[in-house]
C-alpha cells in the first residue's frame, strides 16, 4: 500500500539499518586514513623531511681567493684583481640561442666561443652555473648591466682573477693559473672536492706545486629553492678560506735585470745562496705573458708560444738539459784531486789535439795552450789537459763526484717539469744504452760532452756547493722561517769553530769532500779564470774588490765536428742557428768570502766567455748590489763581503 | 503539544531559531576558518586573491545555508525535481556553452560566477533520488517499473559529466546515486551482478579513456615510475605530508607548499598543506571535524520522521563521506589523482556552493524532523 504508515515504517528501518552498515564502513575507512597518516607522518617521518629538505636545499660554492705569491721582499708576483664576469644558469634562460645572440650584440662573444659553451653546457646539470665571459671590459660590463633587463638567466658578477706582475721575468718559475680542466681533476682529488664554476688550477711553476695550499677553501652558501630553482632565500653562509700566501726566495729585481740581460736569447739565468740554497733568481728566456692564459690564451696567442724556435713555454733552468762542457771541469779537477790520481802540480803539453784510443781528440785551441799545470787548465779551459785527468780518472769516480755535487738528480724535486739530466757512467751506459762503455767517451765526458745533460739549476747548485766550501746545500724556492733556522744555525756553527782545536762540534752539514785544500785550490783557479789576463772570462771580470768574482765559461758542443769542417774553420756566427754551440758560464762572488752561485747558459749563444760570462758579470753585480737589503732578511756569517 | 507544534507546516520564526542544530552551524563555521587560514598559508601569509575570494565565497554561501534551513521541508521537496532537471539542463548547457580551462569543458559563465553544474549535480542527484523513492515502498525497489527512471536519472548526468571530462566528479555523482538506490532497499546481489559487469567491461572501459586518465591510473599504481612526470604530484604530497610529521611545521612554514613543490595547493591538495603544516595532530583534528559533521547529519537523519529528509540526510552524508575520504585517500597516495575537492577546505565556488546547499537542505530536515508527510 502506498503511503500508510507501516510501510513507511518498514521502510525506514530498512533505510536506518543499512545506514548503519555504512556508518560502520564509514568508520573502518576513516580508521585506514588516520593508521595511512600514522605511517606517513610517525613511522616515515624522517625519510620524507630529508626528501623534503633535499627539495628545498642546494648549495654553491663560493670560489675561494687564491694566495699571493711574493717575492723575498714582500713584492707582489701572482696576486689577484677585480674582474668583471657573466655567468649563466642554464635553467633560467628560456631561449639559450636568443640569449646567445643577444650577446653578440653587447659583449665580445665569438662564433667558437658559443660553440664551445654549447658544448660544455651538454656536460653540465641545468642549476650549475657556468660562465660565459670571465674578464670582460669596464665597457662590456657596463653595457651588459643597461641591458640586463631584457636578458633572463645572466648574471653580471664581479670576482677575481690572477694577476703576475713581472712582465714576465718570473713567468715560467711561478707558472701561471687557467681553468680546470677534466684532466686537472682526474689527477687531484682536492680538486675534485672543492670543484667551483670558474675554479682556476695551476697549470706550471709554482702555482702548480703550491696549488693545493695556494687555492684556498670555498665557501659555501645554502639557499631555499622552490620548485622552479629559483633561490628564495639564503639560509646559511660559510666564508671560504682564502689561500695561504706564500714568499719566494726570489729578488725580483734581480729577476728583471737577468730577464733584460737575456732580452733577445734563448737561455737561462740561475742565482744561488751558496749557503742557504735560496734562489734569488731563475729566469728563463725568452718568456711569455703569463696573464694571458689566465682567462684562457687565444689560439693565436698559442700557436706563435708553440711555433717559436726559441721554446718559450719550456722552463729552461729547470727542463732545459744540456751538456754542461767546460763548466764541468773544476768537477773533475776536484774529483781527480780527492782521488789522488793526479797532482795540481802535473804538467801536461797541450798541441790542439791528442791522439788516444786510435782517434784524435781536439783541444778547443787549435794551436794548443802548451805546457799546463792544473790551475793554468782550468784558467785557460785546456781539453787536452783535462783529458789526461778523465783518463787517468776514469768515469765511475767521476759520476761519484759529479752527482754528490748535486748532478743527475732533481734539485728541487716539487716540479712536474724539472729534469734530473744524466751523469753517465758504465753501469749507466749499459743499463740505457746497452752497450759497454767506451774508453774514449771518458775522454770527452772529463771535458763535458758525450752523455752529460744537466740543467742549469744544477750546474748553479754544483758551483754553490763548490763555493761554499764544499758543503751539501738543499735549494729551496719558497721562504719558510721555521725551515731555514736550523739551516743557519749549523752554518753558523761551521763557520765559527772550524778551525777551533776543539772542533767536536757536529753541525750536520754535509761536506762533500775530504781534503779542504782541493777546494781552495779549484777557488783559486776559478779566480784566474775570470781575473787573470788569458783566463776564459777575463774580458767579463769585475774590478771593484767588492764585486770581484771568480767562474768558469763553457761552451758545449751540440754536433759532431767533421775533419772537413775542422779544415773549414766555421765561426759560429757562419753557422746555422740550431747548430751553433751553446754558451755556459758558472760562476760565484764575492770571490772572498763566497755567497751567490750562478749559471747563465745561453743556447745557441757561441762560446762561454762571449756568450754567457757578460751576462753573468751584469746579473753578479745586480746581486752584490742587492745583498745588503737581502743581509737584513737572512743573517750574514761574515763580518765582511 | 510540542509534538503537534513541530509537526505543523509553518513554524514560527522562535521556533525555527531554538531548532536549528548549532553544534553542525558551529563546526561548518569553525571548518570554514581553518579553511580560509588555510588559503592563507597557500598564498605564503598573503591576504590575496584566493583567501579573499574564498573568504568572500564562504560567507555568502554560509549564510545561504542558513536561509535554506528557514525554508519549508515541503517546498524542497516539491522542487526537487525542478532542482535536479535545472542543474541537467545547466550541464547540457555547458556541453554548448561551456568554458575550457586545462582540456575540459566544465565551467558555464552566469554572468556573475562561473559555475560548474556537475558540482551542483552532486546534490541534486541525492535530493531527486531521495524524493522519487519516498513513494516507493521498499518491496517494490527491485521493480522493473521503478528501476528504469532512477538509472536514466543517474546514468544521463554522469555520462555528461564524464565527458567534459571529468572523471572524478562522475564517479562522485554515480556513487552518491547509488548509495541512495541501495538505502532504499535496492537488493544486495544486484549490486554484486552489476558490479561484476562492471569488472568485466573494465577493459573495454578503459580503451575509453583518455591519455591523460589512463596515465593517471598507471602513475598511481607505481607514482615512482616518472617523478617528475606524472607521478610529479603524488611524491611530492606524499613528501609534504611526512615531513610533516606529529607536529607539523607550524603554520605559514611549509616549505614544500610554500616553494611550490606541491601542486593544487589551492584545490585537491589542501589538506596536503594543512596537514604539513599542522602534522599528525593537525590533520586528525581537522579529521575529527569532519567525522562529526557526518555524524550529526547522520543523527539528524535517523531523528526525521519522514522518509525523504531520512533517505537524504543518509545519501547526503554518506556522499559527504565519499567526498571527504577520496580526497584523502587520494593526497595520501592511496587512490588515483582524479580532482575530487575537499568540501569546504578546498578553493572553488561551486564546490562550496553545492556543500552549502547541501548542508542548508539537511538543517531544514532537522528544523522539520517531525513532520511525517512531505507531499
Amino acid at each position: 500500500m502506498l503511503g500508510s504508515p507501516q510501510t513507511f515504517q518498514n521502510k525506514a528501518t530498512l533505510i536506518s539499518r543499512r545506514m548503519f552498515i555504512l556508518s560502520s564502513l564509514k568508520i573502518i575507512v576513516f580508521v585506514s586514513i588516520v593508521s595511512r597518516l600514522f605511517y606517513l607522518q610517525i613511522s616515515e617521518n624522517i625519510k620524507y623531511k630529508s626528501l623534503s629538505d633535499k627539495n628545498r636545499l642546494r648549495e654553491w660554492k663560493l670560489t675561494p681567493q687564491r694566495g699571493i705569491i711574493e717575492d723575498f721582499y714582500g713584492k707582489k708576483i701572482a696576486k689577484n684583481y677585480q674582474v668583471f664576469q657573466l655567468h649563466m644558469t642554464p635553467e633560467d634562460v628560456p631561449n639559450i640561442e636568443e640569449l646567445f645572440f643577444k650577446l653578440t650584440k653587447i659583449i665580445d662573444f665569438s662564433e667558437r666561443k658559443r660553440k664551445k659553451l654549447i658544448r660544455k653546457l651538454k656536460k653540465r646539470k641545468p642549476w650549475e652555473t657556468i660562465i660565459i665571459s670571465d674578464n670582460l671590459s669596464w665597457e662590456e660590463f657596463s653595457r651588459l648591466n643597461l641591458f640586463l633587463h631584457e636578458i633572463q638567466g645572466i648574471k653580471p658578477v664581479v670576482s677575481l682573477a690572477r694577476k703576475y706582475l713581472n712582465n714576465g721575468s718570473s713567468s715560467h718559475i711561478i707558472g701561471y693559473v687557467s681553468e680546470t680542466s677534466v684532466k686537472d681533476l682526474q689527477n687531484n682529488e682536492l680538486l675534485r672536492k672543492i670543484k667551483t664554476p670558474g675554479l682556476k688550477t695551476g697549470k706550471t711553476g709554482l702555482e702548480k706545486f703550491l696549488n693545493n695550499k695556494v687555492i684556498g677553501r670555498p665557501g659555501i652558501q645554502r639557499f631555499e629553492v622552490n620548485a622552479f630553482g629559483k633561490r628564495i632565500k639564503e639560509l646559511k653562509l660559510i666564508q671560504g678560506t682564502p689561500g695561504q700566501n706564500f714568499r719566494t726566495t726570489l729578488d725580483q729585481e734581480v729577476q728583471e735585470t737577468a730577464h733584460s740581460a737575456l732580452k733577445d736569447k734563448s737561455g737561462s739565468v740561475c742565482v744561488m745562496d751558496v749557503y742557504t740554497g735560496d734562489i734569488v733568481s731563475l729566469v728563463s728566456s725568452p718568456t711569455y705573458d703569463a696573464n694571458k692564459f689566465v682567462h684562457g690564451i687565444s689560439q693565436k696567442d698559442w700557436d706563435l708560444l708553440l711555433n717559436n724556435d726559441k721554446k718559450p713555454l719550456i722552463n729552461k733552468p729547470m727542463a732545459g738539459l744540456y751538456p754542461p762542457g767546460s763548466t764541468i771541469k773544476p768537477i773533475v779537477a776536484l774529483s781527480a784531486l780527492e782521488n789522488d790520481v793526479i797532482s795540481t802540480k802535473h804538467m801536461v803539453e797541450c798541441k790542439g789535439s791528442i791522439s788516444m784510443y786510435g782517434q784524435t781528440y781536439h783541444c778547443w785551441k787549435e794551436k794548443g795552450h802548451g805546457f799546463m799545470n792544473m790551475r793554468s787548465a782550468i784558467k785557460q779551459s785546456c781539453d787536452v789537459y783535462f783529458y789526461e785527468i778523465s783518463r787517468r780518472l776514469g768515469i765511475d769516480r767521476l759520476s761519484i763526484t759529479a752527482k754528490q755535487f748535486g748532478l743527475g738528480k732533481k734539485s728541487l724535486g716539487s716540479f712536474d717539469e724539472e729534469q734530473a739530466g744524466t751523469v753517465p757512467n758504465t753501469k749507466w751506459k749499459l743499463k740505457h744504452i746497452g752497450k759497454g762503455w767506451v774508453l774514449g767517451e771518458t775522454l770527452i765526458s772529463g771535458i763535458g760532452q758525450g752523455y752529460f745533460q744537466s740543467t742549469p739549476l744544477q750546474l748553479c747548485l754544483m758551483m754553490a756547493q763548490l763555493a761554499n766550501g764544499g758543503y751539501e746545500i738543499t735549494p729551496r724556492i719558497i721562504d719558510d722561517k721555521n725551515k731555514i733556522q736550523p739551516v743557519i744555525d749549523a752554518w753558523y756553527e761551521e763557520l765559527n769553530y772550524q778551525n777551533d782545536d776543539f772542533n767536536l762540534y757536529n753541525s750536520g752539514l754535509k761536506k762533500l769532500y775530504r781534503n779542504p785544500e782541493n777546494i781552495k785550490f779549484i777557488h783559486d783557479a776559478l779566480y784566474g779564470a775570470t781575473n787573470e789576463p788569458m783566463g776564459t772570462s777575463y774580458r767579463s771580470r769585475l774590478t771593484k774588490p767588492e764585486y770581484i768574482y771568480a767562474g768558469k765559461t763553457g761552451t758545449s758542443q751540440i754536433r759532431t765536428i767533421s775533419k772537413e769542417q775542422r779544415e773549414l774553420k766555421l765561426k759560429n756566427k757562419d753557422l746555422p742557428y740550431e747548430q751553433r754551440d751553446h754558451a755556459l758560464f758558472i760562476g760565484f762572488a764575492p770571490y772572498k768570502n763566497p755567497r751567490y752561485a750562478i749559471s747563465v747558459i745561453i743556447e745557441h749563444g757561441g762560446a762561454g766567455s762571449s756568450g754567457a760570462a757578460p751576462i753573468a758579470k751584469t746579473v753578479l753585480k745586480k746581486v752584490l748590489d742587492r745583498h745588503e737589503i737581502r743581509k737584513k732578511y737572512i743573517p750574514n756569517f761574515f763580518q765582511e763581503i | 503539544m510540542i509534538t503537534s507544534n513541530f509537526s505543523k507546516n509553518n513554524l514560527s520564526l522562535k521556533e525555527i531559531l531554538f531548532s536549528l542544530d548549532y553544534f553542525l552551524i558551529l563546526l561548518v563555521l569553525f571548518l570554514g576558518i581553518i579553511s580560509i587560514f588555510a588559503m592563507y598559508s597557500t598564498e605564503q601569509g598573503k591576504f590575496g586573491y584566493y583567501t579573499q575570494s574564498h573568504l568572500y565565497r564562504f560567507f555568502v554561501f554560509f549564510t545561504l545555508f542558513i536561509i535554506i534551513s528557514f525554508i519549508r521541508i515541503k517546498i524542497l521537496f516539491r522542487s526537487a525535481y525542478f532542482f535536479y532537471f535545472l542543474v541537467l539542463a545547466l550541464l547540457l548547457a555547458v556541453d554548448f556553452f561551456g568554458i575550457t580551462a586545462s582540456g575540459s569543458k566544465r565551467w558555464i559563465n552566469l554572468f556573475f560566477i562561473n559555475l560548474q553544474p556537475s558540482e551542483l549535480m552532486k546534490i541534486a542527484i541525492i535530493i531527486f533520488l531521495a524524493r522519487y523513492y519516498y513513494k516507493i515502498p521498499s518491496d517494490n525497489v527491485t521493480n522493473i517499473k521503478y528501476i528504469v527512471t532512477p538509472i536514466f536519472a543517474l546514468v544521463v548526468p554522469v555520462v555528461l559529466v564524464a565527458s567534459q571530462p571529468d572523471l572524478g566528479t562522475a564517479l562522485l555523482i554515480l556513487i552518491s546515486g547509488l548509495i541512495v538506490i541501495w538505502l532504499t532497499g535496492f537488493r544486495m546481489k544486484y549490486f554484486l551482478y552489476s558490479f561484476s559487469a562492471c569488472i568485466l567491461s573494465l577493459p573495454v572501459g578503459i580503451s575509453f579513456l583518455k591519455p591523460y586518465q589512463k596515465l593517471r591510473i598507471l602513475t598511481f599504481l607505481n607514482p615512482e615510475r616518472d617523478p617528475l612526470g606524472a607521478g610529479y604530484q603524488i611524491i611530492q604530497s606524499k613528501i609534504a605530508l611526512g615531513s610533516g610529521g606529529i607536529f607539523g611545521k607550524g603554520y605559514l612554514q611549509g616549505s614544500q607548499s610554500y616553494l611550490d613543490y606541491l601542486p593544487e595547493k589551492h584545490t585537491d591538495f589542501i589538506f596536503t598543506l594543512f596537514s604539513e603544516e599542522f602534522g599528525f595532530i593537525g590533520s586528525l583534528g581537522l579529521l575529527l571535524i569532519y567525522i562529526l559533521i557526518i555524524y550529526r547529519i547522520t543523527k539528524i537523519g535517523s531523528y526525521a520522521k519522514n522518509n525523504f529528509a531520512k533517505l537524504y540526510c543518509f545519501g547526503f552524508a554518506t556522499a559527504f563521506f565519499v567526498y571527504v575520504v577520496v580526497n584523502m585517500l587520494m593526497v595520501l597516495g592511496l587512490l588515483p589523482i582524479v580532482g575530487a575537492p575537499l568540501p569546504i577546505m578546498s578553493y572553488g565556488g561551486s564546490s562550496m556552493l553545492a556543500t552549502m546547499l547541501g548542508l542548508g537542505i539537511v538543517m531544514s530536515c532537522k528544523v522539520y524532523q517531525n513532520q511525517n508527510e512531505v507531499n
